[in-house]
């Protein structure tokens, strides 16, 4: 049988046959052995989504707290050391268990969909990736509750962070946590980026993915980059430093304070783009399905995506101004972090451009990105307005700082949730509802500037950052007073959204494969989709796949369906190449997720973890590499000829 | 969709109470800014011999509270430092004044012993610091003196110190289990 | 200004604008950083204003009147006409233009701002949990002048700080004057303003410290060169000779309990260095590091229980009994 893709689709019989092999063949195991063992990227992917949200609300609940305290000046509703803990924590699992997550976790339930995949890249390391996540932060918020959350900001900046300021096993922990759920966003990365290069249908070469998939890429190579940094200074050195009596940050021993700054800031940078990027993806799938016309700019919408990726590696000492750095040095992050506005910039103009000519509809999904454009392009002047090293060492440090944060990263929220009611109907088979849709969409933006805004001029008033409270001759109280009134309204309208989900996902209004006529691949899965997800693998004719397919729509035949094989296509031009078997369920990622806990749980307390750590890894590692059966050698030899 | 909800429900569980177990620091992480302590012990429970009249009494080593409070414990080296303590004691290793991190104690190596010897002055040279500090800093230099030992829990004690590096770390200080025998300075000193 | 004075103007905080404020210069380095604020702030009005207006207009101009149209109208998927790309090449070209300009007053205030002119006055600034140090030093040491949270400074001349640390990394930040510097231990840091008008300026420590990171404040007093020279001529003497028995025990209290222990009085037997310098603590308008101000209700409290005012700072709380106490706040109050 040969892997060709000139074949017709088959018979109707035939469909019959195939379908219920391939549901066979890809389904997991019932029950909560199945639920525990699947190598599903779907099943995994929104596991992924829906914890990484569920984390977004914990963590808005500290920040809901913070806000309730600084409403008033003087106010005694927490007091410092546990309002330290709120707004690390609030900081930590925004950035580590929500955001990137979320955005990577989208990547893992959609990307294979979107290049006509049957299942992502390394399917077992996916399912590990969520156990471990899932312990981590766990981790971090079993401590919160018990009282031993971490206490000195996401940031950790040492010497606070450090062994001489910072007593018991608070920053431990963060440490350890961060490493955790790093590892699960490097695995995601890995797998995205396979997924992209080598699992793509047939006729979809790199200029004809869609964008999603071209951010998730960048992302992906951005992670790989940019992760392993804040890993090696928070388990390696940090720890190091508060456990063994290392000197790395002791000045007086020949360490360096601004050392921590530096590799934190080279992860810290980057991360926000990371956080970033995939949003610019989503705004382009629903900018060309809801005006019903291909994006203007595809090679410039990819150009500018990639020189961000590059780009933001190069800007974060931005984050330093306000430290030694020479002024020559700190001019040269000026100027990048002016560049790196650019490629945004050319993205906007290219999705105005796009609306302009087209027939928008303003459905929910298209109103989220309007709002999209109103707030980040606020978030990206005031971006501008910090890259200048005077006006910075105003405004470092301050709630002017913090309004620009959230209305950048808020610019990501506004596309994630434009896309969760672009998606809900593909996940699940359903609308959601579109007058709460708008309802949460008008609630969500009043919300969110009625909270920032007024934090630009507190900033400029003097109000820095990470303070439990302030006294009332500074006059902050009534701008203080609106924002936390604007926290609310961002409360009711998460609420609102919650109760949307809740209630369409058993009863909203079915929806068909396509209800939005949507140009990309996961519109020709079903909705939600089989566990194999398209019966056969189609031969991709276009940017627009769907749009531009051909009444005799070509499809890949040739592949097994009594064992989970999927088709490898090379990297330019997705021209098929070989097949692959892929492993089928099996417990052995939650098992070894558990032996990499067994590592780094130990480690908060003593550095003997490493020992026990490698003990309890090597079984389930061994399990994991364990080769198949002889029938699984032969297959391998006959695809390799294949490929030949 | 229901096996899902069962069983997210399970796992998240199970692996909230199996982090928490792992954590449970109440103690060690409460950061308690005030508390007004009692003072040393009711009257004549602290010792300065170990000979008794009558039957030998078992005696039961007791544990203060400050000694599983990590806040404690670091507050103690910082008042150790800002007071001078070092200055006779040096950083344990004595000089002027007797070492801290053997297993010899003079006067008793129990909480309430070490809050006598630092409040009450010693012979030989210890100063009388009753009056000047206050008796929540006496017990943190009491778990700290403790700590120097090894005689406090490895998680509590502390890590470095921001300065040139003259001892080991608290933390990673092998337990001097006290020697049970209270022997005069007289006695060991040439 | 007294501290009844400045306790009443704490009081009435909408009568108190503009003194810790990055929008109320008072100094030519705060002022030029102001105006590149005004200027930005208000290029990026009119680049949101244009872009939001772009974006609306183009969803608005055609959009499906009805929610639910036929779906078989797809646009065609030509790019639209050269005219749009012309369009986006030339919004791209003018957004590198503003930035450009930007980057040039960007480069241009900060050059600006950099280098200390000759004949600055020195002053070392050491920042710990949670209060500021604050030295005048001399080539002579019997003319050093240590103080704490209050820094005075002539008007018109320029001053040059010299910030370090002693525990972890604070910022200093008046806004009024300057931008912030971060104080790292193992660096020294310098920063150098110059106040302008008369007045009383407050800051804050912009990097998160610990507990009390909230509550660790300053304020600068600008007053003319003479009132600065008496001044610091009066910081310079050693401390009142208590004048009648009140006092007197003051004193005593002061020397048998536990201020001894981390506080100095010059003049005195007291010499710890663990906490601020108190021998001109009467002439401070405010107490606690800008948290209250200098009265001796005020004082009182601080002593007898700090915590409760900024719990988790270093100063423990004091048991003392009210006739010690009364006389320790007459003794402090002389203390000028």
């Amino acid at each position: 049988m040969s892997a060709e893709t000139i074949e017709l689709a088959s018979t109707a019989e035939d469909d019959t046959r195939m379908r219920l092999e391939l549901e066979r063949t890809w389904s997991g195991r019932p029950g909560l052995i199945g639920w525990l063992t699947t190598t599903d990227h779907k099943r995994v992917g929104l596991r992924y989504i829906i914890t990484s949200f569920a984390f977004f609300i914990l963590a808005g609940l500290n920040a809901g707290l913070m806000r309730l305290q600084l409403a008033r000046p003087e106010s005694h509703i927490v007091g410092p050391d546990r309002y330290d803990q709120l707004f690390t924590v609030h900081g930590t699992a925004m950035m580590f268990l929500f955001a990137v997550p979320m955005m990577t976790a989208l990547g893992l339930y959609f990307v294979p969909l979107m290049v006509g995949a049957r299942n992502i890249a390394f399917p077992r390391l996916n399912a590990f990736g969520y156990w471990t996540y899932l312990i981590g932060g766990c981790l971090l918020f079993g401590a919160l509750y018990l009282n031993t959350g971490p206490d000195t900001g996401w940031f950790a900046y040492v010497p606070l962070s450090g062994p001489a300021f910072s007593p018991g096993k608070r920053v431990d922990i963060w440490a350890q946590m961060v490493t955790f759920t790093e590892i699960a966003a490097l695995v995601g990365a890995i797998e995205i980026i396979v997924t992209v290069f080598k699992n793509r249908a047939p006729g979809m070469s790199l200029n004809r993915m869609p964008l999603f998939v071209w951010a998730e890429l960048v992302t992906a190579f951005m992670i790989l980059f940019a992760l392993p940094w804040v890993a090696l200074g928070s388990t390696v050195f940090l720890a190091g430093d508060r456990l063994i009596g290392t000197h790395l940050f002791n000045p007086a021993e020949g360490g360096d304070p601004l050392l921590w700054q530096h590799v934190f800031w080279f992860f810290g940078h980057p991360e926000v783009y990371i956080v970033f990027v995939p949003a610019l993806g989503m705004v382009s799938e629903i900018v060309q399905s809801f005006t019903r016309r291909e994006v203007f700019g595809y090679p410039a919408l990819v150009l500018a995506m990639i020189a961000q990726g590059f780009l933001s590696f190069g800007l974060w000492v931005h984050h330093m101004f306000a430290t030694t750095v020479p002024e020559l040095g700190a001019s040269f992050f000026t100027a990048t972090s002016a560049m790196i506005a650019i490629p945004i910039a050319l993205q906007i103009f290219c999705w105005i451009a796009t609306i302009w000519n087209g027939r928008p509809r303003l459905r929910t999904p298209m109103l989220f990105v309007l709002g999209f454009v109103i707030t980040f392009v606020i978030g990206g002047l005031t971006g501008v307005m910090v890259a200048s090293v005077p006006f910075d060492l105003q405004a470092h440090d301050t709630y002017f700082v913090v309004a620009h944060l959230h209305y950048v990263l808020l610019g990501a929220v506004f596309p994630m949730f434009g896309i969760f009611y672009y998606w809900f109907p593909k996940l699940t088979g359903r609308f959601l509802d579109e007058r709460l849709g708008k309802l949460h969409f008008w609630l969500f933006i009043i919300g969110v500037n009625l909270t920032f805004f007024p934090m630009h001029f507190l900033g400029l008033q003097g109000m820095t950052r990470r303070i439990y409270t302030y006294l009332p001759e500074t006059g902050w109280g009534p701008l203080n007073l609106l924002a936390s009134c604007g926290a609310l309204v961002i409360v009711l309208s998460v609420l609102v959204f919650l109760a949307n989900a809740a209630r369409s996902w058993r009863t909203g209004a079915l929806a068909g494969d396509n209800p939005w006529d949507a140009p990309s691949l996961e519109w020709a899965a079903s909705s939600p989709p089989r566990p194999y997800n398209f019966l056969h693998i189609p031969v991709v004719q276009g940017r627009a796949a769907l749009w531009s397919r051909t009444p005799d729509w070509p499809v890949v035949t040739g592949l097994r369906t009594d064992i989970r094989e999927i088709l490898v296509t090379t990297v330019l031009d997705a021209a098929p190449d070989s097949r692959h078997r892929h492993p089928d369920d099996t417990i052995v990622p939650l098992l070894t997720a558990l032996a990499v806990g067994a590592t780094f749980i130990p480690l908060i307390f003593t550095p003997w973890g490493v020992v026990i750590g490698t003990a309890c890894l090597l079984p389930p590692l061994v399990a994991w590499a364990w080769p198949r059966s002889p029938e699984h050698d032969e297959q391998r030899s006959e695809e390799q000829g294949a490929a030949v | 969709m229901r096996h899902w909800s069962a069983a997210a429900r399970l796992a998240l569980c199970g692996s909230a109470v199996a982090a928490g177990l792992s954590l449970y620091g109440c103690q060690r992480e409460e950061r308690r800014f005030t508390e007004w302590p009692p003072t040393a012990t009711a009257e004549g429970a602290v010792r300065e011999v170990e000979l008794q009249p009558g039957p030998p009494v078992r005696r039961v080593a007791t544990r203060s509270a400050y000694e599983e409070n990590a806040y404690a414990v670091s507050e103690g080296k910082r008042l150790y430092g800002q007071f001078n303590c070092s200055g006779c004691h040096f950083h344990g290793g004595g000089g002027i004044g007797p070492p801290l991190m053997d297993d010899e104690w003079i006067y008793g190596s129990q909480p309430e012993n070490i809050f006598e010897t630092i409040v009450e002055g010693r012979p030989n040279g210890m100063p009388s610091f009753g009056g000047r500090l206050s008796v929540q800093q006496v017990w943190q230099l009491v778990a700290y003196v403790r700590s120097m030992s090894g005689l406090v829990p490895k998680d509590v004690a502390p890590g470095r110190d921001d300065h040139m590096q003259v001892t080991a770390q608290e933390q990673q200080t092998d337990q001097a289990r006290p020697k049970q025998s209270f022997q005069p300075p007289s006695t060991t000193r040439p | 200004m007294s501290a009844d004075a400045l306790g009443t103007l704490l009081q009435q905080p909408l009568q108190f604008p503009g003194a810790h404020s990055a929008l109320a210069p008072a100094g030519p380095q705060a002022e030029r950083v102001h105006a590149l604020w005004q200027f930005m702030w208000i290029v990026s009005a009119v680049v949101w204003v244009v872009v939001v207006l772009a974006a609306l207009y183009a969803t608005f101009r055609r959009r499906m009147p009805a929610v639910d149209a036929p779906l078989e109208q797809r646009e065609p998927l030509s790019s639209g006409g050269p005219g749009m790309l012309t369009a986006v090449i030339g919004a791209t070209a003018a957004t590198i233009v503003v930035l450009f300009v930007f980057l040039i007053l960007d480069f241009r205030t900060g050059r600006a701002l950099t280098t200390p002119p000759a004949g600055a006055l020195p002053i070392k600034v050491t920042g710990h949990q949670w209060w500021w140090d604050v030295q005048y030093p001399s080539s002579r040491p019997d003319q050093i002048v240590t103080t704490a949270n209050e820094i005075h400074v002539p008007i018109g001349r320029p001053v040059v700080l010299e910030l370090a640390s002693a525990d972890v990394i604070h910022s200093f930040w008046p806004p009024n004057l300057v931008g912030k510097r971060d104080l790292i231990p193992g660096y020294t840091s310098t920063l150098w303003f110059r106040a302008d008008s008369a007045g009383l300026y407050r800051g804050q420590c912009a990097e998160f410290c610990g507990y009390q990171h909230a509550k660790m404040a300053f304020y600068i007093v600008a007053e003319p060169p003479e009132k600065f020279t008496a001044w610091l001529a009066q910081q310079r003497d050693s401390a009142h000779t208590p004048a009648d028995s009140l006092t007197r025990r003051g004193r005593e209290v002061f020397l048998s309990s536990s201020c001894v222990m981390c506080h100095s009085i010059q003049g005195t037997p007291a010499g710890s260095r663990v906490g601020p310098d108190l021998t001109h603590l009467g002439s401070r308008l405010t107490i606690a590091a800008g948290t209250l101000p200098n009265t001796r209700g005020n004082l009182a409290g601080w002593i007898v229980d700090p915590q409760s005012i900024k719990p988790g700072a270093e100063m423990p709380s004091n048991q003392i009994s009210p006739d010690d106490l009364q006389a320790l706040l007459a003794y402090l109050e002389t203390l000028r």
